[in-house]
């Protein structure tokens, strides 16, 4: 893998910053979805919220929605493959998705290996919980990260904990000497070059994403202050009372993320957000934060 | 001073661009921040998703008005919304660049490259590396538009009067000719009456 190919690979996400990436479950959500102006749709049978409450294996989705949300949307299309399953990210692929989520949202393949993302021309986002698990994606060949936060939990609170973790470890990097730099990598168990990038960059060499819990504009504003260059919305969007409107003020609230009244303007006509779940209520065992390593 | 629009997309890269140029920016995400730039970069993202926020601002007639007197940069989404013409009902285009564009003409991210280019323009000829992401076309191009790069023998860096449209990405390359061929057309704020 060249650095020229990598470099268009993270092109896309330079071209989605500002802008939210919103789950839809069929045509018509895309729909609603672009009209309200999201920069892409990530295309999926079951929203992380209808997961959690069904049960069973979630699985890449069905080609066949996948091909009529790209007929009906001008945006970018993004699609979730199991942890470490090459297969449907190879599928995935075939499909001409823009962007492959190897997502813990859905049951892992591998609970070893994540998939070797240099293999495909096909971008990849991956979720990241702090620092290190950030980098091994990356080493891996991600061309994005976003937080995990706790999808379909509709509680912001992981993904500000993942966020926060992120930058605060990347801020501790920047005041390390060079002979300090190996036993960070050994302790985060990342790639020391990638190590060394950031300790003197102090940023990540990819964009990153928020993803995980943002059901309302305020949540957008809060993740975007907390340095995310963009937001995934979940479940937020339709699992409330008013998806168009949500969706579209959610698009305003990640563009004037920093101007409080317009956020007070915004907010004020939309109805109920999704309930949500407090993180007590989501036992340890199936928190999907969990999943991947 | 040089604006970026802000509404969403790789505002950072054009910033970055300007910076290392020596160059003041400034971020544009009111209409009325208009007023404060002598220049207008339109980044790459989305053109639908900058469509939406542009007419719910209120962005279309005062960015028309400024593009009179003011040069404006567009790349990708931003050729697509200074096209006359955009085959797409979901992009509403500004119309100052006579050309019309067709939005992803190379096809989804699987067909997005990078490629040397050359670029002539003022009589300066320089190899640039040029990135398309899911990149538009430039369909049709009136007379008083000048190619400035072609890739395959159509046009995918353009120029009328003060304006440059491209349907690629010098700023993921930290390349800066045409932000400078723009900056060089620059007119100042003080030299246009009703802009003081």
């Amino acid at each position: 893998m060249n650095k020229e190919s990598m470099k268009v690979k993270i092109g896309l996400a330079e071209m989605l910053k500002g802008g939210v990436i919103m789950d839809v479950m069929n045509a018509d959500q895309a729909k609603i979805a672009e009209d309200a102006g999201a920069v892409a749709v990530m295309a999926l049978e079951r929203i992380p919220a209808l997961i959690r409450k069904d049960g069973g294996i979630a699985r890449m989705s069905n080609p066949t929605m996948i091909k009529e949300t790209q007929k009906m949307v001008s945006i970018p299309v993004m699609a979730k493959c199991r942890i470490g399953h090459f297969a449907e990210a190879q599928i995935l692929e075939a499909l001409e998705v823009d962007f492959i989520d190897e997502s813990e949202v859905l049951t892992p393949a591998d609970e070893a290996n994540h998939i070797w993302k240099y293999d495909f021309k096909a971008p990849f986002v991956c979720g990241a919980r702090n620092l290190g698990e950030a980098l091994r994606r990356i080493g891996e060949g991600a061309a994005l990260i976003r937080t995990k936060g706790e999808a379909g939990s509709g509680n912001i609170v992981e993904a500000v904990r993942h966020m926060r973790t992120i930058q605060t470890q990347m801020k501790e990097l920047t005041i390390k000497s060079q002979d300090e730099l190996m036993a960070v990598a050994k302790e985060m168990g990342a790639p020391f070059a990638l190590v060394e990038q950031v300790a003197k960059t102090g940023k990540l060499p990819v964009p990153n994403f928020a993803a995980g819990g943002i059901a309302t504009p305020a949540d957008a504003s809060l993740m975007m202050q907390l340095g995310a260059e963009t937001v995934f919305v979940g479940s937020g969007i339709f699992m409330s009372k008013d998806p168009a409107e949500r969706a579209k003020a959610i698009v305003e609230a990640t563009t004037y993320y920093d101007d409080p009244k317009k956020l007070a303007e915004i907010s004020a006509e939309l109805k109920e957000a999704m309930k949500g779940l407090d993180m007590s209520e989501i036992p340890e065992g199936e928190r999907l934060q969990e999943r991947g390593w | 001073m040089i604006g970026i629009l802000g509404l969403q997309g790789d505002v950072k890269s054009h910033c970055n661009i300007l910076q290392k140029m020596g160059v003041e920016s400034s971020v544009v995400r009111y209409p009325s921040q208009l007023d404060r730039v002598e220049g207008l970069i339109i980044p790459g993202g989305e053109s639908s998703t900058m469509t939406n926020l542009m007419e719910r601002m209120g962005f279309y007639k005062p960015l028309t008005e400024f593009a009179k007197s003011f040069p404006v940069l567009g790349t990708c989404a931003g050729l697509i919304l200074m096209a006359k013409q955009v085959k797409d009902s979901r992009v509403k285009p500004l119309g100052f660049l006579n050309v019309s564009v067709d939005r992803n003409g190379f096809g989804r991210q699987i067909h997005s490259f990078s490629e040397t280019i050359n670029v002539i323009a003022d009589k300066r000829e320089q190899k640039i590396i040029a990135t398309f992401i899911r990149a538009p076309k430039i369909s049709d191009i009136a007379d008083s538009v000048e190619k400035l790069a072609e890739y395959n023998g159509e046009p995918i860096a353009v120029r009328e009067g003060k304006h440059i449209g491209l349907t690629f990405h010098p700023e993921l390359n930290g390349e800066s000719i045409f932000h400078e061929l723009m900056i060089g057309k620059n007119i100042s704020r003080e030299t246009i009456p009703n802009h003081q």
